[in-house]
C-alpha cells in the first residue's frame, strides 16, 4: 500500500524519526515555557544550556570515567547551578524590564558560551558513546530502530508528562502558577517568591541540559548544537503559546511529525515548514494554539 | 687562495641578501601603500571553521614569516581576518570595504561556494587577487572564471574523479546520494554521478538535505531503502561527520557503504576510526606524506594543536607564491603579479611543479588515501593509507573540458 506515491512502511519509519526530533522539541520548549511563565525572561541561553549539558556529560565521561547514566542526573544539576548563578547576578535585575533586555541579555551570553567552548573544543566536535546497555537495536519489520532512540523518545515523554503533571496537578504546581498571576499576593501568605524563581530557572535550565545529555550520543557533541535547534525550538514554543506547558509539549511532538512528512514529500523545505507554520498561526491565532488571548 | 674565496662569495651574498630589502633581487619592489596586505577571509566560528578558520589564518601567517625570513623582509606584510559566516552577502561587502578603505591586495582562503563566487565578483571589478583554497566547486574555475583568481587547493571534480572512480572499481556499482542542499553539493553530486556513470556504475536516486543540518536519519532511510550499494555523502564538514554516525546508528552500514566524497583530516580525527575505517577519500595533502609535509604540519601542529587539513596547507602555498610573484614582478599590481604567478612553477611541500592554467586552476597531483583500521594507526593522527597518487592532469578537469570564456579554444 502507499500513501501518495509512498509506500506505508517507509511512512511508518519516517513518523517514528519524528517522533524522536519531536521529543526534542518538546522537552525543550517545555523547558522555555516554564522559564517564561514564572520569570517572564525569553531564555535565548537555552541552546547554550543544551549544548553544555552536552559537553559535560563528555567531559564527565571523558575526564572522570563517569558513565551515562550518572550523567543524566548529574549534568543537569551542574548546568542548572550555573544557570542559577546567572539568574542571581544578572537576570533578577530584568524582571521589572521589557522582554526584550532579557532576550537580548540570554542571547548575548548564549554567544559568549558558544564561544568559548568553541575555542576550547573546535567545531567538530567530540563523539560521544552510546551507552552499553543501549547499543544495537530492534528490526520493527519497516525499520530499523536503534535502542537509544527509543529511549530517548520513552525518556523524554515520562519527562514531559512528569513535569507537566507536576505545574498543573500538585500543590508546588498551584505556587507556581500563582506566582506567575500576582507574587506580591503569594508572598504575603510567606512562599518565598525569590527563591521559587530561582529554583524554577534552575529547573528549565536543567531541562535543557537533560536534553543535551540525552542528544549527546546521537549528534556529534560541538559547540554549535545548540544554536541550530533554539531557532526551531522558539518556533514552536510560539506555535503552542508562550508560557504554556500542555501546549509546548503537543506542539513540539506535533511539529516533530509535520517536520518527518515534509522531509518524505518534499525535502528541500525541511528546514523551514516549521517557519510557516509560525506564520500562519501568528497570522490566525496570534497568541498560539494553546495560549489565552489577554 | 681559497679562503679569500670564501669571503668574497660571502659579502657578495651579503650584499645581495642585505644590501637593502628593496635590492633584494636587483631590483627595487613597488608596493602600493608601502604594504602588501593580505585579508583572511574565512568562516571562523562556523561549521567549516576547524577545516578552515582559525588554522587558516596561521598558515597564510607561517607563509609570510617564512617569506620574511628567506628574502630579508623585502617590503611590509600584513594579514587581517575576518568571519564571514559562510555568508556570500557578508562575504561581498566585506571584501569591497577591504579593497576600497583597507587597501587589501590580495584575498585568501575563502571556504563555501556562494563566499568564493561573490567575492571573486567583487575581485574581477576592483581587480584585485583571490586565492581561493576553501571552496570546492567547480563553477570558480568554469562559467564563474575570473583573470584574478587562483582555485588552489582542490575542487568537486578532483574529489569525484578520485572518490567516485576509486569507488567503482572496488565493485560499488549502484550509488544514492545524499547531497547538501546548496551550490557546493550540487556541483559535487553532478561532478561524480557523470564520474559513477562513466565507470559502469548507476545512479539510483539522491536526496537533498537543509544546509547545515544535524539530523540526517530519514533522508538516510531513503538511501538504505533505495538499496544502493554506495551512499555518497556530497556534503562537508559537521553534516558529514553527523551523517557517518547516524549511517552506522541505523544499521545503514555495514550493509551499504559509504563514500565521504569531500572529508578532511579534522572530520576523521573527530569521527574517530571506528566510525571511518576503510572509507576512501580524496585529499590534496596529507601532514604524513613525506619529511618536508611532516616539517611544515609539525610547525602548524604546535600552533594549532591539530594537524592541518588540506586547505591550510593550500593557503600557505597559495600565500608563499603570491609573495614570490610580487617580489620577482617588483610591484603588487594584480596583472604583472598574475602573470608572474601563472608563469612561475609551484614547488614546495603542497605542490610539485603545480602550474596555474589559464581558468584559474591550480593543477597539482591529488592523493587517494583509504582510512586506517584502528589496530593500523600507530602514532596520533596516523589515519590515512595514500592508495594512488593521482598526477594533476588527470586529477583535475581537463582544460579541453573548460567552460571558462577566457580559455583560448
Amino acid at each position: 500500500m502507499e500513501i501518495f506515491g509512498v509506500p506505508l512502511n517507509a511512512l511508518y519509519a519516517q513518523l517514528l524519526l519524528g517522533l524522536m526530533n519531536g521529543s526534542f522539541y518538546a522537552i525543550l520548549s517545555l523547558g522555555l515555557a516554564v522559564i517564561f511563565g514564572m520569570l517572564n525572561i525569553i531564555n535565548f541561553t537555552h541552546g547554550a544550556q543544551y549544548m553544555m549539558g552536552a559537553f559535560v556529560a563528555w567531559v564527565l565521561l571523558s575526564r572522570f570515567g563517569v558513565n551515562y547514566w550518572l550523567a543524566l542526573v548529574l549534568s543537569p544539576l551542574i548546568v542548572a547551578a550555573v544557570g542559577i548563578v546567572i539568574e542571581r547576578t544578572m537576570l533578577k535585575r530584568l524582571y521589572h524590564l521589557d522582554h526584550l533586555y532579557g532576550l537580548l541579555l540570554t542571547f548575548g551570553l548564549a554567544l559568549v558560551i558558544e564561544g568559548l567552548f568553541r575555542v576550547q573544543y573546535g567545531i567538530s566536535g567530540e563523539a560521544y558513546p552510546v551507552p552499553e546497555a543501549l547499543t544495537g537495536g530492534t528490526d520493527l519489520g519497516f525499520m530499523f530502530l536503534p535502542n537509544y532512540r527509543g529511549w530517548v523518545v520513552v525518556a523524554s515523554l515520562v519527562v514531559c508528562f512528569a513535569t507537566w503533571y507536576i505545574i498543573e496537578r500538585t500543590k508546588l504546581g498551584s505556587y507556581l502558577r500563582a506566582g506567575t498571576e500576582n507574587p506580591k499576593l503569594l508572598q504575603a501568605f510567606g512562599i518565598n517568591v525569590p527563591l521559587m524563581i530561582t529554583l524554577t530557572y534552575g529547573f528549565g535550565v536543567a531541562l535543557a541540559a537533560f536534553a543535551g545529555v540525552l542528544a549527546a550520543p546521537i549528534f556529534q557533541v560541538n559547540p554549535l548544537m545548540g544554536s541550530n535547534l533554539i531557532i526551531v525550538v522558539f518556533a514552536v514554543v510560539v506555535i503552542g503559546g508562550m508560557g504554556s506547558i500542555l501546549g509546548s509539549i503537543v506542539t513540539g511532538l506535533g511539529l516533530g511529525l509535520v517536520e518527518a512528512l515534509t522531509r518524505v514529500y518534499y525535502p528541500e523545505a525541511s528546514a523551514v515548514v516549521i517557519f510557516v507554520i509560525m506564520a500562519v498561526v501568528l497570522l490566525l491565532r496570534p497568541a498560539g494554539l494553546f495560549g489565552r488571548e489577554s | 687562495m681559497h679562503r679569500r674565496l670564501i669571503a668574497l662569495l660571502a659579502s657578495a651574498a651579503v650584499m645581495a641578501l642585505g644590501g637593502g630589502p628593496a635590492l633584494a633581487q636587483g631590483k627595487s619592489v613597488k608596493v602600493s601603500d608601502g604594504v602588501v596586505k593580505i585579508g583572511v577571509l574565512t568562516d571562523l566560528s562556523g561549521t567549516y571553521s576547524d577545516l578552515a578558520g582559525e588554522g587558516s589564518v596561521i598558515a597564510v601567517q607561517m607563509a609570510v614569516d617564512d617569506f620574511n625570513a628567506q628574502n630579508k623582509s623585502p617590503f611590509k606584510i600584513e594579514v587581517i581576518k575576518f568571519d564571514h559566516q559562510n555568508k556570500g552577502d557578508i562575504s561581498a561587502n566585506k571584501a569591497r570595504e577591504w579593497f576600497d578603505t583597507e587597501q587589501v591586495d590580495v584575498i585568501v582562503d575563502l571556504v563555501t561556494t556562494s563566499t568564493a563566487l561573490a567575492v571573486m565578483e567583487v575581485a574581477k571589478q576592483k581587480d584585485k587577487i583571490t586565492l581561493v583554497s576553501g571552496a570546492a566547486s567547480t563553477p570558480i574555475t568554469n562559467e564563474k572564471c575570473t583573470d584574478t583568481n587562483v582555485h588552489w587547493t582542490y575542487d568537486t571534480y578532483a574529489l569525484a574523479n578520485g572518490t567516485g572512480r576509486a569507488v567503482v572499481k572496488q565493485g560499488g556499482k549502484t550509488w544514492f546520494f545524499l547531497t547538501a542542499d546548496y551550490a557546493f553539493g550540487h556541483s559535487l553530486e553532478k561532478d561524480t554521478s557523470e564520474v559513477v556513470t562513466e565507470s559502469g556504475g548507476k545512479v539510483l536516486g539522491t536526496v537533498r538535505h537543509p544546509f547545515p543540518g544535524s539530523d540526517f536519519s530519514s533522508f538516510l532511510l531513503k538511501a538504505q531503502a533505495s538499496g544502493a550499494q554506495v551512499i555518497g555523502l556530497a556534503n562537508a564538514g559537521n553534516d558529514t561527520i553527523n551523517s557517518i554516525r547516524q549511517a552506522s546508528e541505523f544499521g545503514v552500514t555495514p550493509k551499504q557503504s559509504l563514500a565521504g566524497l569531500l572529508m578532511f583530516i579534522t572530520d576523521v580525527h573527530s569521527l574517530g576510526l571506528n566510525y571511518t575505517q576503510g572509507m576512501y577519500l580524496t585529499t590534496g595533502f596529507y601532514w604524513d606524506l613525506n619529511d618536508q609535509t611532516r616539517a611544515w604540519s609539525k610547525r602548524f601542529f604546535d600552533m594549532k594543536k591539530r594537524m592541518p587539513t588540506m586547505v591550510h596547507a593550500g593557503d600557505y602555498s597559495a600565500t608563499m607564491h603570491y609573495l614570490k610573484a610580487v617580489l620577482a614582478a617588483g610591484t603588487d599590481e594584480t596583472k604583472p603579479v598574475m602573470a608572474q604567478m601563472k608563469k612561475t612553477p609551484i614547488n614546495d611541500f603542497f605542490a610539485k611543479n603545480g602550474k596555474i592554467r589559464d581558468d584559474g586552476r591550480m593543477v597539482h597531483d591529488m592523493y587517494l588515501a583509504q582510512v586506517k583500521k584502528p589496530g593500523e594507526s600507530k602514532y596520533p593522527w596516523d589515519y590515512y593509507r595514500i592508495a594512488q597518487t593521482i598526477p594533476g592532469d588527470e586529477a583535475f578537469q581537463p582544460l579541453s573540458k573548460s567552460r571558462c570564456p577566457l580559455v583560448k579554444k
